[in-house]
């Protein structure tokens, strides 16, 4: 589904992303951990088409086609979708606006009918549920006054709505009490199918008890260092990033 | 600049709609302003005697004044003589008694605006005089309108039918000398609409006029006198658009609103006149003089205006609370592109008791444009516990346009409250990459987050007026993200 290959990031002259390797297939979840600053946020949004980075080498390959020269809203519409780390507040719109907005932007893409507004509501107040979130938050403008939490459950909901292929997730449960990283996870599972695959990017083993990767790999100074198991996440714990080579920030 | 802040640029190009010209057999003067011309226009109109005194008591007051050069504006010189002071569509006989003897051509041009006249076709609620140029062609609903002692015509047709209302209220909320356009409107004015709404009557429908310049180098100079009497409602919209031309036209208009006791007028304003194009060229000149007086205790009035068109907005709807416990509110918008400039806003008067009023204005620039808002809250010395709220906020897309505020504050009465908040905002490359994340064009997601900032003010207009309104804000903002 995803193939990464020896991909160089640059913002401006610095080099953040130095030679990344990943192959993504369908139904798989792969973890990516490591230090602050390392890259991670850079990957998710380069994957993504985030204007400000300059690909120096590689190619990455989505679906069979070059990912990196298509617009933006062209991936979201293929199929990849990414849970920002910090989602942005849009005064004015409602977020079941928003939603809904994205959900037919996608499905006209496909060839498609609109969904009417009937019908979207009913959708959504289904996946609402699933995350537990009260039905006020699909009237309050986009993440307007979202505690950091919120913002998160609000970004797995979009998720759910649009269904995509390809989840990036970047850092989704930092921020999240408790009980709400359970929620959080419980969506995230239910999203989870043969076709489905996540790359999940965290800082917390605690997060892999609740959804079980395939794959972990550690990103450190732009590279992937080290890639294993879920056994991997729990060595790490207890080692820490040295143990990989990774310099800590 | 990044890459995405040059789709922002992109995005601001033009595509205006209603850019076409109506071929007609029409009647226009030749060029030229002087008191012979006036009183031509007079004679051709069958006006009584004291309005001809009227014309030209302003035209003279008139040529004794200068154009106003405090706004924010840059303006060609206009050149008065080589404007045409009148231009109509041919009558034929004695002109339209009925919609079936209206020019088909002038249907078919506002079916095509949107704004179909054959009352089947039209939104049931709403009745509507059209004016083309310096005529109205058509009032739709007429009757029903009658039945509830409405009168909504042309103000050319009140002056025949209703002239002694015309001569009590004309020209006694914005002087014939009140500055220099009214100045001049007052001596040219053409047409416009004329309404009166009887003591205790609730408007049965919507009231709207639906403003269009068709011929070129024609000013059109239209006047509203509208009188909601004692305990009456009325809420009225007008709406404005003129074809594509390189050269600029003028647009001075003035609008006088009569709220006595208890009763309301809610004013809504979509102006779409042409903007000129990408590079400056063309488009019209609206310098407009609006102006409301809050007679009675407890009259209230409110105006909303969605401004996305002209070359050169220069306008301010402003309210007179004379009456004690009387109500101002200006609800704006205003969207400047390319090389448009506006400088709009409001004036709130307070002089009567417990007047309060609020102002929520909202300036969004993009392209090359230039957005000022200008506004006075004025509180006079017996104005007893006079209250104001302003709340002013910009949004600049890209990074070449700019925004203004000028704030003007007048208190003389120490119990007034008056407050101001102002707020300047870009819409930054996060959002519009996190809308583009979930499958939005660049462009639909500016248009949705322009869209949302003018939230507060479009849930003031009619229903009807604010899906057009947000659809009006979409196409203004075509071409500013590629
Ligand atoms: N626009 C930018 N300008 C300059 N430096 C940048 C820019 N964007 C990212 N960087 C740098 O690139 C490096 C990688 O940042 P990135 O956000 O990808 O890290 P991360 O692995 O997601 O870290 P964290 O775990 O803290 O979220 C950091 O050193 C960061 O400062
Ligand atoms: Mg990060």
């Amino acid at each position: 589904m995803l193939n990464i290959e020896n991909l160089h990031v640059n913002v401006g002259d610095k080099a953040i992303l130095k030679g990344v390797n990943l192959q993504i297939k369908p139904g798989e979840v792969h973890t990516i951990m490591g230090p602050n600053g390392a890259g991670k946020s850079t990957l998710s949004h380069v994957l993504s088409g985030k204007a400000g980075y300059t690909v120096t080498q590689g190619k990455v390959t989505y679906m069979g086609k070059d990912l990196l020269g298509m617009e933006p809203e062209l991936r979201a519409r293929e199929g990849v979708f990414l849970a920002f780390q910090y989602p942005v507040e849009i005064p004015g719109v409602s977020n079941i606006y928003l939603m809904k907005a994205a959900l037919n932007a996608n499905r006209k893409h496909q060839g498609l009918d609109e969904v009417d507004a009937m019908d979207f509501l009913t959708l959504v107040k289904d996946k609402i549920k699933l995350l537990q979130m009260d039905e006020k938050f699909l009237y309050r403008a986009v993440n307007e006054g979202f505690s950091g939490g919120e913002k998160k459950r609000n970004e797995i909901l979009q998720a759910a709505i649009l269904e995509p292929k390809l989840c990036v997730l970047d850092e989704t449960d930092s921020g999240l009490d408790i009980d709400a990283l359970k929620i959080v996870a419980k969506g995230i599972n239910s999203l989870r199918t043969e076709q489905r695959s996540f790359l999940m990017i965290t800082h917390y083993q605690r997060m892999l008890d609740y959804v079980k990767p395939d794959f972990v790999h550690v990103l450190a100074d732009g590279r992937i260092v080290k890639s294993g198991g879920p056994e991997l996440a729990l060595e790490l714990e207890a080692k820490g990033y040295q143990w990989v080579g990774g310099k800590a920030a | 600049m990044s890459s995405s802040a040059k789709e922002i640029k992109n995005l601001i190009s033009q595509d205006y709609k209603q850019g076409f010209v109506t071929e007609l057999e029409v009647e226009t003067f030749p060029p030229g302003l002087d008191e012979e011309v006036i009183a031509k226009l007079s004679r051709i109109k069958n006006e009584p005697e004291f309005m001809l005194e009227y014309r030209l008591k302003a035209f003279r007051h008139w040529q004794t004044m200068k154009e106003p050069d405090w706004a924010q504006l840059n303006i060609e010189a206009i050149d008065y003589q080589s404007i045409s002071y009148y231009s109509a569509p041919k009558k034929k006989g004695d002109g339209p008694q009925s919609l079936d003897e209206v020019d088909p051509e002038l249907l078919e041009t506002y079916k095509k605006l949107g704004i179909p006249l054959d009352e089947q076709e039209r939104l049931a609620g709403v009745a509507v005089d059209a004016v083309f140029d310096s005529v109205s062609v058509a009032t739709t609903f007429k009757g029903k309108l009658k039945d509830a002692g409405v009168i909504f015509c042309p103000i050319s047709e009140a002056l025949q039918e209703h002239p002694e209302l015309v001569k009590k209220y004309l020209g006694t909320v914005v002087a014939e000398t009140d500055n220099f356009f009214a100045a001049l409107n007052a001596a040219v004015f053409t047409d416009g609409s004329f309404v009166y709404i009887p003591k205790g009557v609730r408007c049965p429908m919507e009231l709207s006029t639906y403003f269009r310049i068709n011929a070129a180098n024609t000013g059109q100079f239209e006047r509203t006198l509208i009188i909601a009497d004692a305990g009456s409602h009325v809420s009225y919209l007008e709406g404005c658009t003129a074809p594509m031309r390189d050269e600029n036209q003028l647009h001075a208009a003035v609008v006088e609103l009569v709220i006595m006791d208890d009763a309301e007028i809610k004013y809504s304003t979509v102006q779409n006149w042409y903007p000129g194009d990408e590079n400056g060229v063309g488009g019209i000149y609206n310098f407009v003089t609006k102006r409301a007086e809050c007679r009675g205790h407890n009259a209230k009035v409110s105006w909303t205006q969605v401004e996305t068109g002209s070359a050169i907005t220069w306008k301010y709807p402003s309210c007179v609370l004379l009456g004690d416990d009387s109500t101002g509110e200006f609800y704006s918008v205003a969207l400047t592109n390319n090389y448009q400039q506006a400088d709009t806003g409001t004036k709130m008067i307070h002089i009567g008791k417990n007047t309060s009023s609020t102002i929520i204005s909202k300036g969004i620039s993009a392209g090359k444009a230039q957005n000022t808002y200008r506004g006075l809250v004025k509180v006079g010395k017996k104005a007893e516990n006079a209250r104001n709220y302003t709340q002013c906020d910009s949004l600049l897309v890209g990074d070449k346009c700019g925004a203004h505020t000028f704030p003007y504050i007048e208190v003389k009465q120490p119990s007034a409250q008056v407050e101001h908040e102002a707020t300047t905002s870009k819409i930054s490359e996060d959002q519009l990459f996190f809308c583009q994340q979930r499958g939005l064009s660049a462009e639909d997601a500016v248009s949705m987050i322009v869209n949302g900032f003018c939230k507060e003010v479009f849930k003031e207009l009619p229903m009807e007026f604010a899906v057009e309104a947000q659809a009006l804000l979409g196409i203004s903002l075509e071409g500013s993200v590629g």
